[in-house]
């Protein structure tokens, strides 16, 4: 007879067995029994956070810095309904999440009681998969489909409920054969096709105007797929451009890397994308912030799009060649198979490709993320600009709220190494970077963690000050404070006549006052000669740092696709601002 | 300069809609048929008719029949869409003109009213060899099974006649022949 498990022994085991170092979560009354059982596993450490949502964000900052998948623990009612954001972030933006959440007691589900919800049902539409665990013998089979699914070929969020009996019911851990092997987020089969690689190739020969256009899924590949990246590039000496997740896959100072395409993209990656005769798709999936007006879409190319999930294949624009796979395996068969066969490919293609590079050359001379520096006041991109020279030596991990700060935060700073780059670009959360920095910071204590942030999306998860005084976690907190929304500003602005109607804070705390009232420390600078000094003096304080940079209140972020415009439409500065934006183009975010 | 138009909300090539007929093989486990449905109601593709048993008790397997409408692309999206669900095994995909598949539905009619109409409402049923499940002097019950839209015809021709209720089973669909559905 084996041994038997109370269920919250056994969701120990599972996560032991699954090398689980941290759990992020807030205790409640449905979920005792499993805080109840942590203090008998060393192994593993809770991080309290202050609130559901900061937990389930922070948790995510791990996986995204790590590769492990990030795990998360959460009472019934509230606690599960407040992690609801963070689970659908980490659903959009594909970041491998477990989710355990409490139940009430199984005979008292449906009978409205308290702290109960209807979690698998709230949660459904937004993790891989999900489940209420109704027999403890079930629980650990459970926890490692749940670990399986959230990590395995589109990676995601997966949620298990656990009602507090059996929490308590004893049970056997006994892990079946998983049945779910054969399972890639519904493809029949992720083996390679040869003829699909020699199909690819042949594209790649044929072309003259070429375009990498990578995403977050080479990330998610493993930093394996990054190297292969790089020699593919390389080897074909194409230009590449990528999308807000995939920032960090290739080195953003490289002469070949166009900058990041799309809404906020840079004018030579935009232009490329629209003129080009050839676009490979790697793990990107033509998200509406980076095609623009779709019927316009790059109108002239070949597409190849490489993806996991073959339903995002086809989805949104149609392509000529489709592979369903992960990224690292297929780079690695086609890398080979380029090897065989061409040689000296980039001396030959050389000359193919050089009107289109000279061409790229004349697009890049507009400059496109240029703007007009000040004496007197700090501009946001001049700032970011300055921590990126101020920390470039250093290996330093980027995430960032959602707003303007995150679009100049992108164009900005330069990456040159993947998982190095967190932000909410799906689901576009306000008070991501906070947490998000946390998890990032247990991840990898010893580096610099910093979170560009609005003033606005800061005060969001602002209460997660307190998680990372409690865990000595030196986040420093880098707001770019125009006291506006400052992307609603600018929409409304460009949009809405100017009416700039509930975008502007009144009453904003002082953050120094505040970063000191949680035991923080808090820096503040006001004009450009004093923000390099202020920056350093950041860099070298060893504790939480929120840092006020007062910057230029009216500041717009560009270059920009207007919604409603194919790429090469694009607004680079207030003097195209001029012309009318159409009222279909007003219903747009 | 043309005329800026929304890239969301005014796609301009609309595909020919049609109807098809998906067929999705499942766990028969708690909220499967839910993340079936909410799939289609989240992203925005429409249920004509649904219907849904469990078709092996050993394997817990049941077997969901769902008519749908939409472009080539939709009914492509929703056939992926369903591929990535965990308890979904398969996913089968008919045209409603595909010549070798065999769709039928089942209906119930309540037709209440004088000897003279119920005749003429019986004669009417004949056509699909319709049984008679129930009968009174005032009324009957008759069980019809045939394709969908001549139960929408058989339907519209009864109103007339005292037709006052229908129950329908919504189609179901099985390949002709010796095939079995693989994929």
């Amino acid at each position: 007879m084996p041994k038997l498990l109370s269920g919250a022994e056994i969701v120990f085991k599972a996560l032991e067995d699954q090398k689980v170092e941290y759990i992020f979560g807030y205790p409640g009354g449905a979920v005792l029994p499993i805080y109840d059982e942590l203090k008998n596993h060393k192994s593993i450490k809770h991080i309290l956070a202050r609130h559901e949502q900061g937990a389930g964000h922070a948790a995510e900052g791990y996986a995204r810095s790590s590769g492990k998948p990030g795990v998360l623990l959460v009472t019934s009612g509230p606690g599960a309904t407040n992690a609801v954001t963070a689970l659908t972030d980490a659903y959009m933006d594909s970041i491998p999440v477990v989710c355990i959440s409490g139940q009430v007691p199984t005979h008292l589900i449906g009978t409205d009681a308290f702290q109960e919800c209807d979690t698998t049902g709230i949660t459904r539409p937004c993790t891989k998969h999900n489940w209420l665990v109704k027999d403890v013998n079930d629980l650990a089979d459970i926890m490692s489909q749940a670990f399986k699914i959230a990590t395995t070929g589109r990676p995601g969020p997966v949620l298990v409920d656990i009602p507090k009996d059996i929490q308590f019911n004893k049970g056997i851990y006994k892990v079946s054969k998983n049945k779910l092997e054969k399972k890639l987020n519904g493809a029949l089969s992720n083996k390679i096709n040869l003829k699909d690689v020699d199909k690819f190739i042949e594209m790649i020969k044929k072309s003259s105007k070429p375009i990498f256009y990578t995403g977050g899924g080479v990330i998610n590949s493993g930093p394996k797929a990054s190297e292969l990246l790089r020699d593919l590039v390389s080897l074909t000496g194409f230009p590449i451009t990528s999308t807000l997740q995939g920032l960090g896959a290739f080195p953003g100072d490289d002469p070949q890397f166009l900058g990041m395409l799309g809404m906020h993209g840079t004018y030579e990656a935009n232009n490329a994308m629209h003129d080009c005769d050839l676009m490979i798709n790697i793990g990107a999936r033509f998200d509406d912030r980076i095609t623009g007006k779709i019927d316009e879409f790059s109108p002239k190319s070949k597409k190849i799009h490489i993806d996991i999930d073959p339903s995002s294949i086809g989805k949104n624009v149609k392509v000529d060649l489709a592979i369903t796979s992960d990224v690292t395996e297929l780079l690695q068969a086609v890398i080979k198979r380029f090897k065989e066969k061409n040689k000296n490919f980039i001396e030959s293609n050389k000359q193919k490709t050089a009107k289109w590079w000279s061409q790229i050359d004349k697009w890049r001379e507009k400059k496109s993320l240029n703007f007009i520096n000040s004496k007197e006041t700090i501009k946001p991109q001049h700032a970011v600009q300055r921590l990126y020279e101020l920390t470039k030596h250093q290996d330093t991990f980027i995430t960032t709220e959602v707003g303007q700060h995150q679009m100049w935060a992108a164009q900005h700073y330069k990456f040159n190494k993947p998982n190095r780059w967190m932000t909410s670009g799906g689901l576009g959360t306000m008070g991501y970077g906070l947490p998000a920095a946390i998890g990032v910071q247990i991840a990898h204590p010893k580096k610099l963690v910093i979170d560009i942030a609005g003033e606005a999306s800061i005060l969001m998860n602002i209460q997660e000050m307190s998680t990372a005084i409690q865990y000595r976690l030196p986040v420093k907190i880098f707001i770019l404070n125009n006291e506006y929304m400052g992307m609603v500003r600018q929409w409304q602005e460009l949009l809405h006549d100017k009416n700039y109607s509930e975008s502007y804070t009144e009453a904003l705390p002082d953050f120094v006052k505040l970063a000191e009232a949680y035991g923080a420390v808090g820096i503040r600078a006001k004009t450009p000669g004093e923000l390099d000094e202020k920056i350093k003096e950041m860099i070298n304080t060893d504790k939480p740092v929120i840092f006020d940079c007062v910057v230029d209140k009216v500041e717009n972020c560009y270059p920009m696709i207007p919604s409603g415009k194919p790429h090469n439409q694009m607004l680079l500065g207030p003097e195209d601002e001029k012309e009318e934006v159409s009222d279909e183009g007003k219903t747009l975010v | 300069m043309p005329k800026p138009k929304s890239a969301y909300s005014q796609p301009t090539k609309f595909g020919k809609e049609d109807h098809h007929i998906i067929v999705v093989w499942v766990d028969n486990e708690a909220g499967v048929l839910a993340r079936v449905i909410g799939l289609f109601s989240g992203r925005g593709y429409n249920i004509e008719s649904l219907a849904v048993a469990e078709i092996d008790k050993k394997k817990h397997l049941s077997r969901i029949t769902i008519v749908t409408k939409g472009t080539p692309e939709v009914i492509q999206q929703i056939k992926l869409q369903l591929g990535k669900l965990i308890p979904v095994h398969k996913v089968a995909d008919f045209s409603r003109n595909d010549p070798k598949i065999l769709f039928k539905e089942l209906a119930l009619l309540k037709v209440v009213g004088a000897t003279k109409k119920l005749d003429k409402a019986k004669k009417l049923c004949k056509k699909h060899d319709g049984l008679i499940l129930d009968k009174t002097k005032k009324s009957f019950v008759i069980q019809v099974t045939a394709l969908r839209r001549e139960i929408d015809k058989l339907v519209a021709t009864l109103k007339p006649l005292g037709l006052i209720s229908v129950s329908r089973t919504g189609a179901v669909a099985m390949t002709k022949g010796d095939e079995v559905f693989t994929q």
